[in-house]
Formats: C-alpha cells, sequence, structure tokens
C-alpha cells in the first residue's frame, strides 16, 4: 500500500512554545483518518505542518512519498481551510471561488475548457449549492460558505482531500451535505484527512482515528467509542431532562 | 492631437487602468499602499529632475523598488512591518521633496504639479508612455484575474493549490507601481491611491461577483475620469482633484442607489429575499 502522507519525529514549536512533539504517523491510500482532540491539542498544525503551511521544527514530511521540499504535485490535494479567507473585501460569487480551485490542475496561464467548466458546475452541484452558484459568498450562512470551501476543493479533483474542522459551528443541513461530498469522494477512490472536534454525521465515513493529546498521538485505530461527544474535554452538553436530576423540575417525581 | 485631447486621453487611461490594479489591493484589504507607493515614486521623479533623466523613468523605477520592498514586508507579515512601511512611505516623500530642492532651476510648481497631476502638461512623449505602461497593467490585471484572485483571495489556499504565489505577489507589486507611474500625470502622487480604490467601492455597491466589479469599477473610473476633467476646465479647479472628488461622488449615489437597485432586481427574479433556512442544533 502507497503512503499518501508520512510524518515521522514530526515537531513544530510557536515562538518556544511546542505544539507538536515527536509525531509520526501514516496515511494510505483510501484512508478516511479522523484527527480528533481537544482545543489546543495541535490537531490543526498537524494538518498545517504537513502541507507546508507551517515549518517543522524538526522531523521530516513527505506528500506521496515525496519529502514536502521536493513536493510539486500539489493538484493532487485538495484543502479545505476553517473559515473562507480574510481577504474578501471584493465580493465574489460562489462560483469564482469554487473556480479558484480548479487552477492547480488547469495550469498556470491556461484558459478553462469545457472539462474545468463543468468540474467546478459539479462540484457546486455536490455540495448542493447549485441554486446559489451566482450569489456573493458574503451572502450565504456560515455553513454553506463552509460548503463553498469543499466544492473548491472538489472541483480540482484531488486524490487527497485534506479538511480543517469542516463542521464546527455548521448547522445540520451542511452536515448533512458535507457527508454525503465526503461519501462519494471516498467511493471514487479517494483520501481523507479531517481534523474534528465533534464528527457527527461524518462518523458513519471515518474508517481511522488517531487523537491528539499535548502535541503526541495519544490513540490511533477504530474511533474510539466510549470516547464519544459527550466524553469530550470541551463538551457542554447540559441534559436538563436527563434521569439522574434526582428531582423532577417541579419537585415531586 | 491639441493639449486638450492629450490631457482628457491620459486621464481616461489613468481612469481605466488605475482600478483593475486596484481591486486586488482593495480585496486584499490594503487599499492604502497605492498610496504607499505613490510617496515612494517621488523620491524617483526628484533623482530625474536631479540628474536632468526622465522623471516617469526613474518614477517607475525606484516606485518599483519600493513597491517590492513593501510586498517583502507584508508576505513576512511581522507585526512591525506597520512601522516599516510608515518610515519607506514617508521616507520616500521627504526624499522627493529633498531631491527636487536640490535639483537646479528648482519650483515649487514642478513638485506641485507630479503631487497632484497636471494633465494639461501632457506631451505626446508621455501619451506614448502612458499608452504602452497601461497596455501592460491591463494584460496582466485581466489576462491574469483567475490567479491574482485566488492569491487576493485566500493566499494559503492558493499555496497549497500549487500557485506560483510568490511571482505573483512580486508581479501585483510591480503593476501597482506602474500604475503609480501611469495615473501620475493625469492626478498626481498623492491622489493615485484614490482612482485604484474608489471607483471599486463605488463599483460593489451594484455587483455580485469579482468580474462584475472589475467591469464596473473601470466604466466607474473613466466616467469619473471625463466628468471630472470636464467640470474642472469650465470650473477651472485642479483636474486631479475634480476627477477624485467626482469618483467619491459615483460612490455616494451608488450607496444611496443600490440598495433600490437590488431590491428591484430580486423582486423581477420572482424571489423575495432568502429562503428560510433551520439551523438545528447538532
Amino acid at each position: 500500500m502507497t503512503s499518501v502522507l508520512r510524518i515521522e519525529h514530526g515537531a513544530v514549536a510557536f515562538s518556544g512554545r511546542p505544539v507538536l512533539r515527536d509525531l509520526s504517523l501514516i496515511v494510505h491510500t483510501g484512508d478516511v483518518l479522523a484527527i480528533l482532540g481537544a482545543n489546543g491539542s495541535g490537531k490543526s498544525t498537524l494538518i498545517r505542518a504537513a502541507l507546508g503551511l507551517v515549518p517543522l521544527s524538526d522531523g521530516s514530511v513527505e506528500l506521496f512519498e515525496t519529502p514536502l521540499r521536493r513536493f510539486r504535485q500539489w493538484r493532487r490535494i485538495g484543502y479545505v481551510p476553517q473559515r473562507m479567507g480574510a481577504g474578501s473585501g471584493v465580493p465574489a460569487t460562489v462560483r469564482e471561488v469554487v473556480a479558484a480551485g480548479r487552477l492547480g490542475k488547469r495550469g498556470f496561464l491556461r484558459p478553462p475548457g469545457a472539462r474545468d467548466r463543468k468540474a467546478v458546475h459539479d462540484a457546486i452541484a455536490m455540495v448542493g449549492l447549485g441554486s446559489r452558484a451566482k450569489d456573493p459568498v458574503a451572502t450565504l450562512s456560515g455553513g454553506q460558505q463552509q460548503r463553498t470551501l469543499i466544492a473548491r476543493a472538489l472541483a480540482g479533483e484531488p486524490d487527497l482531500l485534506v479538511l480543517d474542522e469542516p463542521t464546527a459551528g455548521v448547522d445540520a443541513a451542511s452536515q448533512e451535505a458535507f457527508a454525503h461530498a465526503l461519501r462519494v469522494f471516498v467511493d471514487g477512490g479517494g483520501t481523507v484527512v479531517l481534523v474534528a472536534h465533534e464528527l457527527g454525521p461524518l462518523r458513519p465515513v471515518v474508517t481511522r482515528a488517531v487523537v491528539v493529546h499535548d502535541g503526541v498521538i495519544a490513540h490511533d485505530g477504530p474511533v474510539p467509542e466510549p470516547a464519544g461527544h459527550h466524553a469530550d474535554p470541551d463538551h457542554d452538553h447540559v441534559h436538563p431532562h436527563a434521569p439522574d436530576h434526582g428531582e423532577g423540575f417541579w419537585g415531586t417525581r | 492631437m491639441d493639449l486638450f485631447e492629450r490631457a482628457l486621453l491620459g486621464v481616461l487611461i489613468t481612469g481605466l487602468v488605475a482600478p483593475s490594479l486596484g481591486i486586488y489591493l482593495v480585496q486584499r484589504r490594503m487599499s492604502l499602499i497605492g498610496d504607499g507607493i505613490g510617496h515612494i515614486a517621488l523620491t524617483g521623479v526628484g533623482l530625474g529632475l536631479l540628474t536632468s533623466t526622465q522623471p516617469v523613468l526613474m518614477a517607475v523605477i525606484v516606485a518599483t523598488l519600493g513597491s517590492i520592498a513593501v510586498e517583502l514586508v507584508r508576505s513576512r507579515g511581522r507585526t512591525s512591518g506597520d512601522m516599516a512601511l510608515a518610515i519607506l512611505f514617508y521616507g520616500g516623500i521627504s526624499g522627493g521633496v529633498f531631491l527636487v530642492g536640490l535639483a537646479p532651476g528648482k519650483s515649487n510648481a514642478n513638485l506641485m504639479a507630479y503631487l497632484f497631476g497636471s494633465p494639461l502638461t501632457t506631451t505626446e512623449d508621455d501619451l506614448i508612455v502612458m499608452a504602452v505602461l497601461g497596455a501592460i497593467v491591463l494584460l496582466v490585471t485581466l489576462g491574469l484575474r483567475p490567479w491574482l484572485f485566488a492569491i487576493c483571495q485566500d493566499e494559503e489556499y492558493a499555496k497549497v493549490s500549487g500557485l506560483p504565489v510568490r511571482l505573483l505577489n512580486l508581479l501585483l507589486a510591480v503593476m501597482a507601481a506602474v500604475t503609480v507611474t501611469v495615473a501620475m500625470r493625469a492626478v498626481g502622487l498623492l491622489l493615485v491611491s484614490a482612482l485604484m480604490v474608489v471607483p471599486v467601492a463605488a463599483a460593489q455597491q451594484l455587483s455580485r461577483g469579482f468580474a462584475g466589479t472589475m467591469l464596473l469599477s473601470m466604466l466607474g473610473g473613466v466616467g469619473a475620469g471625463a466628468g471630472g476633467f470636464f467640470l474642472s476646465l469650465r470650473l477651472d479647479t485642479g483636474t486631479g482633484a475634480t476627477v477624485v472628488l467626482t469618483a467619491i461622488a459615483l460612490f455616494v449615489l451608488m450607496v444611496l442607489a443600490g440598495p433600490l437597485l437590488r431590491r428591484r432586481k430580486r423582486v423581477s427574479n420572482g424571489s423575495a429575499g432568502e429562503p428560510p433556512e433551520w439551523v438545528l442544533e447538532g
């Protein structure tokens, strides 16, 4: 089996403070890997380091069996950041943003062909935004903007999809649209690495989970069962109707 | 071609070219960078007058160097970058005034012409230089639109998609410098930035997408250029300032008219606003 991503003894520090410490990870073709962990555990830093957006202070990263420094086949990677980029002082339509995801595949200075246009159109339809293609992204809800970003990544027809907290603060309809798009991508033979706080509707798609704790990998294997979202350290779920309340709200039960 | 035709043509070229570049600066939320590059270009003008070479040529060279320096500061993303830019910009304008002072046959009128524009002094040679440089800028801003859009909209994403981000950033910086020089004669170094930014601000009151904003802003730039030019002849006021004020008037008009036009469009589309979206708790 070929490796899509290999991190060996990776370490990252921000102004002297270690965020990742001696972390090793191999992602194989066809894996649907969830990187779980509390806020501040370093899980987002892990994928940002894997993509070369954050420099390693130690260790090495290989993408598609090529050292990061010599890696040039970026069109094989579809990246979905946490949020829409900060630079959006000028309105842009959903289609314009998604079309930017096709540029790597299309080649520098090449005009778009019929295939490029179809890929952009299909990616928008896949996340259920077909009717919003000509609307400015600023008028979409947070979940729809997030869907625009996954469509942008899919438009390049990548082999590896890397998603940074795709479902954080996203409405239920968008989470379902997300899960659907991921399933179609995985069925087509794609590999996925996603950072998540809670899996929600993405859970059935995930085949392997890694838990990052304090800059190292604390678990690698199936999605940890008992550590469902209720056991999550940051989980803040209130159960006003739960039986262990002892007394009912009205005092007698 | 007579004096007035040359002047008008120069103003129109500026009105067309400046917003096509400025839209990328606005998209990056760096609307004021053009102003800074204008400051730096003045040192080039001073050098040109001092050494009796073409001030325009020296302005292009110095503005380009300054623009690249600005880009390097920006791409490093240092918190001290803000201060570095301030020193660069004020150094640029002081250097210009200082060098003009050393130049033989110094005159404040000369300085004023470069700072605030003097389209009526446009020579045929000036016009040719403006047209050629303007065409180069348009070739880049229109021809590379998808790529420049990508780096300005989400630079990190562009990096991960394998686009030549550093090259595109430098190209954009150099084009900003060239645009400043093109506009120098028509509106002056201190008002260049206004024509890069104000037509874009006006256009986005009406437009929905990036391409539409770009087209509208170029139309607006040309319109404000022509309107301001004739108004300045009539009122005998400074052309650069009158053109900029016309552009600002256009902006205010669009701010007022935008909601009305949008409402009419929505009604004609047959859909009254957004469909309600249920936000369920996960």
